[in-house]
């Protein structure tokens, strides 16, 4: 008797926590069905070319700030694990720095160091889109780096490396060939999760003035009633699809990062 | 000669003594610099400095004038409230699948919705939200329609509004960590206790909550963090109408809205400081909390 009573309360504590995720997403559908015609919001969103720009330019800065990520970090990772223990403490604690210093500050301090000699990345359209992509592989870096070390970890690099050795291989071909392959869904997981991220960033780009979809959001809900709607509903979408991508490549093992944090 | 014989030796194993080694940790500490390291200096430096140049403590000082200190204490309030109403409910929530004798699949459902969740935030959160308790939002009509007014119509845009909106990602980041601590309770603690007739209640008192209290207490400061350095969504929803810390150095960065770039890079020091207090004392309970989780 007594569990089937508590078992209620757990139930309701559920249908509550089930309300409170998708009243907003509900009202946000039907908020963008209200323009007439039917899906005219979405229609209209879809139209206008700055959605498919903004969205574009965003999925190229995603893709960009996976790969500089995994070329900054999978060597890294690898070499503290093979060659330079000691050094562990200190990669971990500058990949927690991005805890520490709040995206906003972040693009503080770069816009300040950045918008002067030696380097004037934000001059140009090509630098302020370069520094965007530091800006987001600073993001990634604690999640990046606690996947691929995880993903490390599950295998035997040592041997793996020796063999590889043995045989004349050299290290491109060893991190290439033999340790990527092996930290497969680790990488994965955390490009997808650097995905939704990116998609939805918008302090650094919006301070940068980079074209990117998050801004494209903001500016659109100034200007605009039912489209937004439609536009944070897709947003949504894409950031479930980037989980879903996550437990699917994540199946049957222990690596799931899927916290990337607030904005 | 020597050499000859050392180059033999493979590489692995050669070089594990040599401080060589170091210089392939270069790349990574070269880019945190560039990146992390020199942009927090140049706040750091300009922080000692007054408008003439001259260095000065004196922004530091200025951190006490009404409106900075205002915003500072709104931050932390709005990070306080939705970090322990997260956290609470957070950990119900996660409690609820994983031992309410709810059907596994919701549990799985659950850790989905919250991968998601926590991830959902910014602009378009802000805008769901709009769309619900705004002015004209679904709810706020629905209870119209019956007569209610439970909240006042520009609710969304303040302090308590924006903290309705954070509790979306607040909480399901709280049953993503905790989680996994709860199931770590084995349930051999469960049966010792109720073996010596200790009730439920008992041996949640003195077994299950002592246990889990670091990783609760642990995450809750993490949800601290989380809020207390989100900008975005507090951008839009309020457009700047309510001072926080975050809003306040966006609009800084824009345009010297304090009329002193010094007190600008003091209140984003400020911020780094109360967050990296907070990432401390959560990687400490973490590391503790760990200790009962090796089997």
């Amino acid at each position: 008797m007594r569990a089937r009573r508590s078992s209620v309360v757990w139930w309701l504590v559920f249908a509550l926590g089930l309300l409170y995720f998708f009243l907003p997403l509900y009202a946000t559908l039907d908020f963008s069905l209200k323009a007439k015609p039917f899906l005219a919001a979405y229609s209209n969103a879809v139209g206008d070319p700055g959605f498919f720009s903004s969205l574009l330019y965003s999925l190229t800065i995603g893709v960009i700030t996976i790969v500089a990520s995994l070329v900054l970090i999978v060597p890294t990772a690898y070499w503290v694990q093979l060659r330079v223990p000691r050094a562990r403490t200190a990669v971990e604690f500058v990949t927690l720095l991005p805890f520490v210093v709040p995206a906003v500050v972040l693009v503080f301090g770069l816009i300040r160091v950045y918008s002067r000699a030696p380097l004037p990345l934000t001059h140009t359209d090509l630098g302020g889109s370069a520094l965007l992509v530091f800006g987001y592989v600073v993001l990634s870096l604690p999640y990046m780096y606690r996947a691929v070390d995880t993903g490390l970890r599950s295998i035997d690099i040592r041997s793996l490396t020796e063999a590889a050795q043995s045989m004349g291989a050299g290290w491109p071909t060893i991190l290439l060939r033999i340790i990527l392959p092996n930290v497969r869904v680790a990488l994965l997981s955390g490009a997808f999760l650097t995905l939704a991220i990116v998609l939805g960033e918008f302090t650094i780009a919006s301070f940068l003035a980079r074209p990117a979809f998050g801004p494209y959001l903001n500016l659109l809900s100034q200007s605009k009633a039912y489209e937004p709607a439609a536009v944070s509903l897709i947003s949504f979408a894409l950031t479930w699809l980037a989980m879903i991508a996550i437990a699917v490549v994540g199946r049957g093992t222990r690596v799931r990062v899927q916290i990337g944090g607030a904005r | 000669m020597t050499t000859v014989v050392e180059r033999a030796v493979p590489p692995v194993r050669r070089a594990r003594r040599g401080s060589w080694s170091w210089l392939g940790l270069v790349p990574f500490f070269l880019f945190a610099f560039l990146f992390i390291v020199a942009p927090v200096i140049y706040l750091v430096g300009g922080s000692f400095q007054n408008n003439a140049g001259e260095t000065t403590l004196q922004n530091y000082a200025d951190l006490a004038t009404p409106t900075v200190a205002t915003a500072f204490l709104t931050s932390i309030e709005i990070s306080l409230v939705t970090a322990i109403a997260g956290g609470v409910f957070g950990f119900l929530l996660a409690y609820a699948v994983i031992l309410g004798g709810l059907p596994r699949v919701l549990r799985d459902a659950l850790m989905t919705f919250s991968g998601v969740a926590s991830n959902f935030a910014g602009v378009p959160l802000a805008l769901a939200f709009i769309f619900t308790v705004g002015q004209l939002g679904l709810l706020t009509v629905w209870l119209k329609t019956l007569g209610i007014q439970a909240y006042p119509p520009n609710f969304i845009y303040t302090k308590t509004g924006l903290e309705l909106v954070y509790l979306y990602f607040q909480f399901p980041l709280m049953v993503l960590i905790i989680a996994p601590a709860i199931d770590g309770l084995r349930p051999e603690w469960r049966e010792a206790a109720e073996n010596m007739g200790a009730s439920s209640a008992q041996y949640w008192r003195s077994v299950a909550l002592p246990i889990l209290f670091p990783t609760i207490l642990g995450t809750m400061i993490l949800l601290f963090g989380n809020s207390f350095g989100a900008q975005a969504t507090a951008y839009q929803l309020t457009a700047g109408t309510l001072p926080i810390v975050p809003v306040i150095i966006g609009a800084q960065i824009s345009g010297d809205v304090l009329h002193n770039p010094g007190l600008g890079y003091a209140m984003a020091m400020g911020m780094v400081i109360v967050m990296a207090v907070a990432i401390t004392v959560y990687t400490i309970l973490q590391r503790r909390a760990e200790r009962w989780r090796r089997r």
